[in-house]
C-alpha cells in the first residue's frame, strides 16, 4: 500500500514499465528481512531510493521534452512567434497593473504592525465631510479619554525656509507631538529621537532630518547632529538623522519637527490642521476602537454642543489612506488588465487546440509506436509551459517599460519611500501567472488531443477537426471580441471624459502665466506693512520688466488643495446652518487682470485698501447671487474671516477647487487689510506674472527681484500657471493612455484569434470550398461566405460586450466627469473599430479561400 | 541504422558497467542481476532498485542491452518476470570501458600509485 504510494513519485511511463518489479524486489527483500530492525532499515532504504530515483526520472523525460519543444517550436515559428506575443501582452499588462496595485493597496507599509495602525478623522456627516483635520480641542479629547490605543500622536505637513547655512531652500516637513516615531515603530539611524520634553511649548527647537536632506544638502556629514540650521528663521538643532527607508506621513516629506500644543490651543475646536495617528492596544479590534470611539464622540457632541455638532470620530487604517480615486483606478487598471489578460489565454488556448487538432497525426504515430497518453499529455504541457514563461519575460519586459507612465498614477502619499517598481514579489506574481497560463490553457488542448487519439488518426483523408472543437474556439473568439469591446467602450468613454475637461472654462486665463512662491517666514514678517514693503518691491520691479504685462500677489493660486473655507455671516441669516461659507484669498490690486479672471461689477481692490479703510471685499458672482438674488451686491455687508467687509467689486467665477469639483464662491480681500499677526497662513506668497517673455528669460529677472527685496527669501514652486490647469487632468490623459493600450492590445488580440479560427477553417475546409467552386460558386461567393462567418463571430462578441461594456460605464460613471455610459460618440467609434477589426482579421482567409484551386483541392486527398 | 561507436558512450556509469557485467554471460531479470553485482563485489555494490531500473532504462535507450523474445529454459524461468540480454554494442562498451579503466591503471602504476605488483 505505501509502496504503492511511494511509487507513484516515478513518472507514470516508467512506472508502467518496471514498478511491479520493483515492488517485487523490494517485497522479497522484506520477505528476507531477519528481524524487524532490519525491515524498517529496508523501508528506509526504499524510500531514499524512490526519491533519488524518481526526480532524476522526472528530469530525464522533462529534458526529453524540452528538446522535442524546442525542436517543435522551432519548426513552426509562426505559431510561436503568435503565442509567444498573445502572452507576452497579457503578461505585461497584468504585471504593470499588479506592480501598482501592490504598491498602493497590497504592499504592507514598512512599519511594525503596521495593520495596527490609524488614523482618526472628525466626521462631519450631516455636511458630508466624514474625514475631516482634527482639531487640537478634540485631539487632546480623545487621547486622554480613549482606552483603546497603546498611543494617541498629532502631526501636521508644513514648508519651511531652510537656512542659516549654505544657500536658502523651500522644504516639505512634518510637525509631530514626541509620541508619533514611537508609534510607528521608527527610530533616527543617527542622533536620538523627540523627547516628551521637546514638545513643551517654549523648549529649544529640535528637527530630524531626511536620509535624503542629509545626503543631498549635508554629504552625509555625521557632524551635522548638533548644529543649528534655521527653519523659517526659527533656530533649530539638528538632534537625529532618519533612516533611507523612512517617509512618513509621505514621500516628499525631508524634515521633522515638534507639534507644540498650549493650553490655549486645546480649547480650539474649529481649527481643523490635523492628523491624528494611533495604535490599536494588544487585544484591541478596531470594531470595539470604532465603538469606543463613537461613545465619546457623542460625550464630547453634548458638551460642546456649538462646536461639535453632529461632530463624531472616525477610524480608518493608514493602509486605507490612499484616496479613494487612486483606488478605484487601480482596480479600473487591474480589471483592464486580466481582461487583456483573458483575451491572451483564450487566444493561447485557441493556437493550441488548432495546432493540437492538426497535429493528431503526429500524435496518433506516437500513440502507436508506444508512447503513453500521459507522456503525450506531459510533452503538450511541457510545450503550452514553455510558451507561457518565453511569453511571461517578454511581458515582464513589456510591464518594465510600462511601468515609469505607471508609476505617474500612483499619488505620493503613502509613507513609503520608493515609487512602484518591478521587484521581487511583483516579479514571482508575473512568473507564477505565467505558469497558471501555460499549465491552466494547456491542459484542455492537450487532454483533447490525446483523447481523440486513436488509430484513426492516421487514417489518410479524415478531416482533421472536428465540429466540437471549432465551436469551442469560435465561442473563445466571441469571448475574445466580448472583452475587448469592453475595454474599448471603456478606454473610450474615459478619453470623452478627458476630452470634457480639457475643455473645461476654469474661469482664468492660464496662458503665458509664469507663477512662483515666496512664502515669508513668520513671524518676521507677521507684520502687514512689513510683507507690504515685500510685495511692493517685487511687484513694481516684476512690472517694469518689459515683456510683462500684468504681475499679482495672492494666497494660494487657484487649484491647489488648499486656501482655506470661512463662514459667511449675514445679519439675519443663521451661521449654523453651514452653509454659508465661502473661499478666501487674499490678493494684491492687479490680481484679476493678470490672471485673466472679468471683473463684472464695481472696482479691483485697490492700494487705498489699507487697514485705516473701511475693509471690503470683491466677491465672485455666485456669491452674489447667492446672498442678494436680483439685488445688487455693491456696498452689501458681511461678516467674514474675523471682520465686517463692504463689497466693492463683482468678478467671474472660477475653479478654485479644480476642474472636476464644485467650488464654492469666492472672496477676495486686499492684501493689505490683514491685522498684524492674523491669518498669516494666508499671507499672500503666490506671485503670478504675465507676459510674453518665456520662462527661461523671465525666471532669472524675477530671482533677481527677489533678492534685492529680502536676500534670504527663497524661491520654490516655479511653473507656468498652465501647468497646473494641465496638471488636473495630467493623471486622466495616463489613464486613458494605459487604458488606450489596454484596449488596443485586446483589439489586436481579437483580430488574431479571428484570423486564426478563420484561416483554420479554411485549411479544413479546402476540399468543401473545391467543390462548391467545382458546382459554380464564384470567388465572389467564397470570400463573402469566409468574410460572414468572420462577422457572426464578431457580432456575437459585440451583442455580449455592448451589455457588459454599458455596465462597465455604469461601474466607472464616477471617473467619467458627467460623461454618460451611453455616449453615441464612443459607441459609434467603438462600432466603427470593431468592424475594422473584424475586416482585418477576416480579410487575409477569406482572400486565400477564395484563391482555392477547385481541381487542386479535391484532388488533393 | 548506423551503429553507434561505443567509445562515444564512456565513462559508463558504474552501475552501467556492473549491469553489463552481469548479463554478459546469461539473460538475468533485475533482482538477479542486484544479487550479481551484490555476489561479484563481496556485497560493496548494492544496486537499489530504483537505480537498477533506471540504468536499465537508458541502457535499453541507448541499444545496450535488450529484451529477448524467447524466454529462459522453462524450469528456470519466472514468467512474471523481465529479463535482459546484453546486445553486441553492450559487449563492445564494456571492453571499451574496461580498456579505459586498464590504462588509467597502467598510468597510475607507472607513477607509483598502483596496489599489487609495481
Amino acid at each position: 500500500m505505501l509502496a504503492g504510494l511511494l511509487l507513484r513519485l516515478y513518472p507514470a511511463s516508467f512506472r508502467a514499465e518496471y514498478g511491479d518489479e520493483i515492488a517485487r524486489i523490494f517485497g522479497e527483500r522484506r520477505r528476507r528481512a531477519a528481524n524487524p530492525l532490519e525491515a524498517v532499515a529496508l523501508w528506509g532504504g526504499f524510500i531514499a531510493d524512490t526519491v533519488t530515483a524518481a526526480v532524476p526520472a522526472h528530469l530525464d523525460i522533462l529534458r526529453q521534452d524540452l528538446t522535442y519543444t524546442g525542436r517543435a517550436l522551432r519548426r513552426s515559428s509562426g505559431f510561436t512567434a503568435t503565442a509567444l506575443a498573445v502572452v507576452a501582452l497579457g503578461i505585461g499588462a497584468t504585471t504593470a497593473a499588479f506592480s501598482i496595485a501592490d504598491y498602493l493597496l497590497l504592499r504592507p507599509l514598512p512599519f511594525p504592525e503596521p495593520g495596527r495602525l490609524v488614523k482618526l478623522w472628525e466626521d462631519d456627516a450631516r455636511q458630508g465631510y466624514n474625514f475631516l483635520d482634527p482639531a487640537p480641542g478634540n485631539y487632546h479629547d480623545w487621547k486622554t479619554m480613549s482606552h483603546s490605543f497603546t498611543g494617541v500622536e498629532a502631526y501636521s505637513t508644513l514648508s519651511a525656509n531652510l537656512a542659516g547655512d549654505t544657500s536658502p531652500e523651500r522644504l516639505d516637513g512634518a510637525a509631530m507631538t514626541s509620541g508619533v516615531l514611537g508609534l510607528l515603530g521608527a527610530a533616527p539611524a543617527l542622533g536620538r529621537t523627540f523627547s516628551a520634553a521637546d514638545d513643551s511649548p517654549g523648549a529649544p527647537g529640535v528637527v530630524i532630518l531626511s536620509d535624503g536632506l542629509w545626503r543631498r544638502r549635508y554629504g552625509a556629514d555625521p557632524g551635522v547632529l548638533g548644529r543649528t540650521v534655521r527653519l523659517d528663521d526659527e533656530p533649530y538643532t539638528v538632534i537625529g538623522i532618519m533612516p533611507p527607508g523612512f517617509a512618513f506621513p509621505a514621500r516628499n516629506i525631508e524634515f521633522w519637527k515638534t507639534e507644540r500644543f498650549t493650553e490655549d490651543d486645546f480649547t480650539q475646536r474649529d481649527n481643523y490642521y490635523l492628523r491624528v495617528l494611533a495604535r490599536l492596544a494588544p487585544g484591541v479590534t478596531l470594531e470595539s476602537a470604532r465603538e469606543e470611539m463613537r461613545a465619546i464622540g457623542a460625550r464630547l457632541e453634548r458638551a460642546w454642543p456649538k462646536e461639535n455638532r453632529g461632530i463624531g470620530v472616525r477610524i480608518s487604517t493608514l493602509r486605507d489612506d490612499v484616496a479613494q480615486r487612486p483606488r478605484r483606478l487601480v482596480m479600473v487598471l487591474a480589471a483592464a488588465a486580466l481582461c487583456v489578460l483573458l483575451i491572451g489565454c483564450a487566444n493561447l488556448a485557441g493556437l493550441l487546440l488548432a495546432r493540437a487538432t492538426a497535429r493528431r497525426r503526429e500524435f496518433a504515430v506516437r500513440t502507436a509506436i508506444g508512447a503513453g497518453r500521459e507522456r503525450l499529455v506531459r510533452q503538450l504541457l511541457t510545450e503550452s509551459v514553455v510558451l507561457a514563461l518565453g511569453g511571461g519575460v517578454f511581458g515582464i519586459a513589456l510591464a518594465a517599460a510600462a511601468l515609469p507612465l505607471l508609476a505617474k498614477l500612483a499619488p505620493p502619499v503613502l509613507p513609503v519611500a520608493q515609487a512602484p517598481s518591478l521587484d521581487p514579489r511583483v516579479l514571482g506574481f508575473a512568473v507564477a501567472l505565467s505558469l497558471v497560463t501555460g499549465i491552466g490553457f494547456g491542459v484542455a488542448p492537450a487532454l483533447r488531443a490525446c483523447s481523440a487519439t486513436r488509430l484513426d488518426g492516421l487514417r489518410e483523408g479524415m478531416r482533421a477537426g472536428g465540429g466540437r472543437r471549432e465551436r469551442l474556439r469560435g465561442a473563445l473568439v466571441i469571448a475574445e471580441v466580448t472583452v475587448s469591446i469592453v475595454l474599448l467602450v471603456s478606454s473610450g468613454l474615459l478619453l470623452r471624459a478627458l476630452m470634457r475637461l480639457r475643455d473645461e472654462n476654469p474661469g482664468f486665463r492660464a496662458e503665458g502665466i509664469l507663477t512662483l512662491r515666496t512664502a515669508l517666514p513668520m513671524p518676521r514678517y507677521a507684520v502687514t506693512s512689513t510683507r507690504f514693503q515685500f510685495y511692493r518691491q517685487v511687484l513694481d520691479g516684476a512690472r517694469a520688466i518689459p515683456g510683462v504685462t500684468g504681475a499679482a500677489y495672492t494666497s494660494f493660486l487657484p487649484m491647489l488643495p488648499m486656501g482655506g473655507i470661512f463662514p459667511v455671516e449675514l445679519p439675519g441669516r443663521d451661521r449654523a446652518s453651514g452653509l454659508h461659507s465661502a473661499m478666501l484669498r487674499v490678493v494684491s490690486p492687479g490680481y484679476f487682470d493678470a490672471m485673466g479672471i472679468a471683473l463684472r461689477m464695481g472696482r479691483d481692490v485697490s492700494d487705498s485698501d489699507t487697514l485705516k479703510a473701511p475693509f471690503t471685499a470683491v466677491v465672485s458672482e455666485k456669491f452674489a447671487r447667492q446672498y442678494w438674488p436680483g439685488e445688487n451686491p455693491l456696498g452689501r455687508h458681511f461678516g467674514f474671516a474675523f471682520f465686517d467687509r463692504v463689497v466693492v467689486g463683482v468678478v467671474a467665477d472660477i475653479r478654485a477647487r479644480g476642474l472636476e469639483r464644485a467650488s464654492e464662491p469666492q472672496v477676495y480681500l486686499p492684501y493689505q487689510q490683514i491685522p498684524d499677526g492674523y491669518m498669516t497662513f494666508h499671507a499672500p506668497k503666490d506671485l503670478v506674472v504675465r507676459s510674453t517673455l518665456p520662462a527661461a528669460a523671465l525666471l532669472p529677472e524675477l530671482r533677481r527681484i527677489v533678492a534685492a527685496a529680502d536676500p534670504a527669501q527663497p524661491i520654490s514652486d516655479v511653473l507656468p500657471l498652465s501647468a497646473l490647469v494641465e496638471a488636473e487632468t495630467a493623471p486622466r490623459a495616463i489613464e486613458v493612455r494605459v487604458m488606450g493600450g489596454f484596449a488596443a492590445a485586446a483589439l489586436l488580440l481579437a483580430a488574431v484569434g479571428l484570423h486564426g479560427l478563420l484561416l483554420f477553417t479554411v485549411t479544413l475546409r479546402r476540399q468543401e470550398i473545391g467543390v462548391r467552386m467545382a458546382l459554380g460558386a464564384v470567388p465572389g461567393d467564397i470570400l463573402w461566405m469566409v468574410l460572414g462567418s468572420g462577422a457572426r463571430l464578431a457580432l456575437a462578441g459585440a451583442v455580449c460586450g455592448s451589455a457588459l461594456a454599458y455596465a462597465a460605464g455604469r461601474a466607472i460613471e464616477s471617473l467619467l466627469a458627467g460623461v454618460s455610459p451611453a455616449d453615441a460618440g464612443v459607441w459609434t467609434a467603438a462600432t466603427v473599430l470593431c468592424a475594422g477589426m473584424t475586416l482585418v482579421g477576416s480579410a487575409l482567409p477569406a482572400i486565400r479561400a477564395a484563391r482555392v484551386d477547385p481541381a487542386g483541392a479535391i484532388r488533393s486527398d | 541504422m548506423r551503429q553507434p561507436d561505443p567509445a562515444a558512450l564512456l565513462p559508463l556509469p558504474e552501475a552501467v558497467f556492473h549491469i553489463l557485467l552481469a548479463v554478459a554471460g546469461e539473460d538475468r531479470h533485475g533482482y538477479a542481476i542486484i544479487q550479481d553485482v551484490a555476489a561479484r563485489t563481496g556485497g560493496e555494490i548494492k544496486l537499489s532498485p530504483g537505480t537498477l531500473y533506471r540504468s536499465i532504462q537508458r541502457m535499453l535507450e541507448q541499444g545496450l542491452i535488450v529484451e529477448p523474445r524467447e524466454r529462459p529454459e522453462p524450469e528456470l524461468d519466472d514468467e512474471r518476470r523481465r529479463y535482459y540480454r546484453i546486445t553486441p554494442l553492450g559487449r563492445a562498451a564494456a571492453e571499451a570501458e574496461a580498456g579505459r579503466l586498464a590504462q588509467l591503471v597502467r598510468m597510475a602504476r607507472r607513477r607509483g600509485f598502483a596496489p599489487g605488483k609495481a
